[in-house]
């Protein structure tokens, strides 16, 4: 019954992951839920959790090694099993090459109880083509969901590495049934990168590599900019009375619950995506997804980039909730430690540079998502009150959203909205 | 049974129909007189005199109006086009007026003709002469389109068509009329049009012709055998209607399918029988249909050239091996 682990998928936008540590060693007995690895993706360094129990029996990669998504990691089975890890080498073109089904042993056939108890194999090795999807024959998909084999558990042998019949009829024969390896969503293609053109280096420059999330901050920024037309429009808040709730909610509650603006605005946002859904939806070519939870993300600024990190069902939350949710989110992102549900599923973003003391700007949309709220510093400006100056507490957000999704005065109504849920700030209670 | 060339084995078909009934006629470029320029009228006139058995000028137009006239006021005229590149001038009548008559003026009309022509390269003959173009006609509804293979199809085929009662294009491949066969000698003897047949079994790989590359794609899978790959060789035999059932049955074992033709591939007759296999049987396919045809140019005059660009046995088996593979 031993299994091979693949290299799991620990995010959206997940393609090959670093094996940073190997945390149990060969001989060593595992229970399922146990942290076996810590895997290094382009966004962060995740623990990888054994999704089930046996023992170690081999390490397939090495410490340091980059591998694509699903090609095999370790392999766990029982103590007493003997696993030819040598025909699985040392990465995934070698692992292409093994046979797809452990060949029955060469001293002889399998045992019936063996063949009666298929092993359950996750090593995806057919050949994909550019856009993610197994090279496959029509008949050789069919037979093998028949047979519930997954297709990309296949090694095919076909022209180009497509799985044809006599492959998925191998498999059957072998007696073993591979499944497929746990993926948190189907893969998407990398957009084409789009044509830079060489930049001149003089002596004094310097030439600083691309990091693995600068890499992919560029690509996300490209793709949003270049395919998204966006609108703009800004709204300027009334501050006073969600700083004065701010200040009363801070005095209740112990530090960990203490709310920041931020979160205020998290919720207003929230509540008011609940009003708006096609501000909590994503464009999906001929048809838009409304999404039913409402996962407001913001962003995070660390020294390597930009993280966005998730809060889900904002909306039905208290303000102290959120508060105690983003503070250890902030700083798992900031140690490089996010768990991949610190960074998937967010429906909405918003981003904050009043800390910098930065008045008004706006953001480029965080794909699929249709909209993003940029939000400014909250000032002390002359404002006119019943023919009078005085001085008021103000904030300007700007919405970039998704024109395709949504219009201008659709837009215009929902930052009234949020505005409203800062101004009347007991609506945040409710 | 008797052994007979096929030229002979339409001689004699069209005498014994002609024996049977008084209304079929025969007319074309040099039937009576000559024989027909592949002998396949000899004795004819002699036999049933001129009233049944017509020279008629050089004129395809002529020759096919003429049938088409003569079939709705009751004669069965079997019309010889000396070869299917000429029936090009005659386009008209066959396409607008014999496959049309029947339908379009409420069912007052039958048209029961048959338009024996001849098709095919091979003979040096120049681009003009030496095309393969069955397929045109197979696109309308209303005629039908029949080529055999072998002297016994041809036999019961052509009895088979000039008993229909619709207008059929019956087409003999020119470099074919030597070819002796086994005929049954039954007056009676038919062959049903829009049947396929199965000539060879085998589960790797199902290969579909049709006249002359029904030879050329047995011995194709001959040749594969000996190195154990077993091909189902089937003869489509008409082209409209056109009998998919024993190709569905084969392509559901053998999970390929070659389709060979002496036309080009393009718009072509495998190019609708991959069609129906993609549209009914995509669940059985294990690898693309390939396509053998005549190399996609106008055929040269030079022996070697024109060798080149017309299908061979080599090149199915090359076909047969890359699907498979």
């Amino acid at each position: 019954m031993a299994e091979i682990v693949p290299m799991p998928k620990l995010g959206f936008d997940m393609a090959e992951g670093t094996l940073l540590r190997r945390i149990k060693q060969v001989g060593e007995a595992v229970q399922k839920g146990d942290i076996i690895a810590e895997v290094e993706t382009d966004k962060a360094t995740i623990e990888v959790e054994a999704y089930l129990g046996g023992v170690i029996k081999g390490w397939v990669i090495d410490e340091g090694k980059t591998v694509p998504v699903g090609s095999p990691m370790v392999v766990i089975g029982a103590a007493d099993e003997a696993v030819d890890l040598a025909a699985l080498g040392g990465g995934p073109s070698a692992a292409a090459k093994a046979p797809a089904a452990p060949a029955p042993a060469a001293n002889g056939a399998p045992s019936a109880g063996k063949a009666a108890d298929p092993a359950a194999v996750s090593t995806p090795v057919a050949a994909t083509t550019e856009t993610g999807r197994v090279i496959a024959s029509p008949v050789a998909r069919k037979l093998a969901a028949d047979a519930g084999i997954a297709i990309s558990q296949i090694v095919g042998t076909g022209p180009g590495g497509r799985v044809v019949k006599r492959d998925v009829e191998a498999v059957v024969a072998s007696g073993v049934k591979p499944v497929a390896a746990p993926v948190n969503k189907p893969s998407v293609a990398a957009p084409v990168a789009p044509a830079i053109a060489p930049v001149a280096v003089q002596a004094e420059d310097q030439v600083v590599p691309l990091t693995k999330l600068r890499t992919i901050i560029a690509r996300r920024m490209h793709e949003s900019t270049s395919t998204v037309p966006a609108i703009y429009l800004t709204i300027e808040v009334d501050m006073a009375a969600a700083l004065n709730l701010r200040k009363q909610i801070n005095g209740l509650v112990a530090d960990d619950r203490k709310a920041s603006v931020n979160d205020l605005v998290l919720k207003a946002s929230a509540l008011a995506l609940r009003q708006f859904p096609n501000l909590n939806s994503s464009f999906g070519g001929d048809q838009i997804v409304r999404h039913g939870h409402v996962n407001v993300g913001f962003a995070v600024a660390m020294e390597a980039g930009l993280l966005t990190v998730v809060t889900r069902d904002t909306d039905a939350k208290s303000v102290s909730q959120i508060a105690a949710e983003t503070k250890p989110m902030i700083a798992r992102a900031r140690d490089g430690k996010v768990q991949p549900a610190d960074i998937e599923g967010s429906t909405f973003t918003v981003s904050n540079l009043g800390m910098f003391d930065i008045e008004h700007f706006t953001a480029i949309i965080n794909l699929p998502e249709a909209a993003i709220l940029a939000v400014g510093a909250t000032k002390d400006v002359p404002v006119v009150k019943d023919g009078q100056i005085t001085i008021g507490s103000r904030m300007k957000m700007t919405v970039a959203a998704d024109h395709r999704v949504t219009d201008g005065a659709e837009v215009a109504q929902f930052l009234q909205a949020i505005r409203k849920n800062l101004e009347e700030p007991l609506r945040l209670m409710l | 049974m008797t052994t007979l060339t096929i030229a002979k084995t339409i001689a004699t078909a069209l005498a014994e129909e002609m024996e049977r009934d008084r209304n079929i006629v025969v007319l074309g470029e040099e039937v009576a007189a000559f024989g027909g320029t592949y002998g396949a009228t000899q004795g004819l006139l002699d036999r049933f005199g001129p009233d049944r058995v017509k020279d008629t000028p050089i004129s395809e137009g002529i020759i096919a109006g003429a049938a088409v006239g003569a079939a709705m006021n009751g004669l069965r005229p079997v019309a010889e086009i000396m070869g299917i590149n000429f029936a090009f001038l005659a386009m008209d009548m066959i396409v607008n007026h014999a496959a049309k008559v029947h339908s379009m003026f409420g069912g007052q009309f039958r048209c029961p003709m048959v338009l024996r022509t001849t098709s095919g390269g091979g003979r040096q003959l120049g681009s003009t002469h030496s095309q393969t173009v069955e397929h045109l006609y197979a696109h309308f509804p209303g005629l039908k389109v029949v080529s055999p293979s072998n002297a016994r199809d041809m036999k019961g085929l052509l009895k088979a068509a000039i008993r229909t009662d619709d207008p059929v294009m019956f087409v003999e491949q020119a470099t074919m009329y030597s070819e002796k066969g086994d005929v049954p000698d039954d007056v009676d003897f038919l062959l049903p049009i829009g049947k396929s047949e199965v000539k060879r079994e085998g589960r790797h790989c199902t290969v579909v012709a049709y006249s002359k590359m029904v030879g050329v794609s047995l011995k194709a899978a001959a040749e594969l055998a000996k190195d154990g790959i077993e091909c189902t060789v089937i003869d489509l035999r008409t082209l409209r209607p056109l009998d998919m059932d024993p190709i569905v049955d084969s392509f559901k074992q053998t999970n390929h399918c070659v389709t060979v033709e002496e036309s080009w591939a393009m718009y072509g007759v495998g190019a609708e029988v991959a069609a129906r296999l993609y549209e009914t049987c995509l669940d059985y396919v294990d690898a693309p249909i390939k396509r053998v045809a005549t190399k996609d140019v106008p055929l040269a005059y030079s022996g070697p050239l024109e060798r080149y660009a017309l299908p061979s046995v080599d090149d199915v088996v090359k076909a047969v091996r890359e699907t498979v593979n």
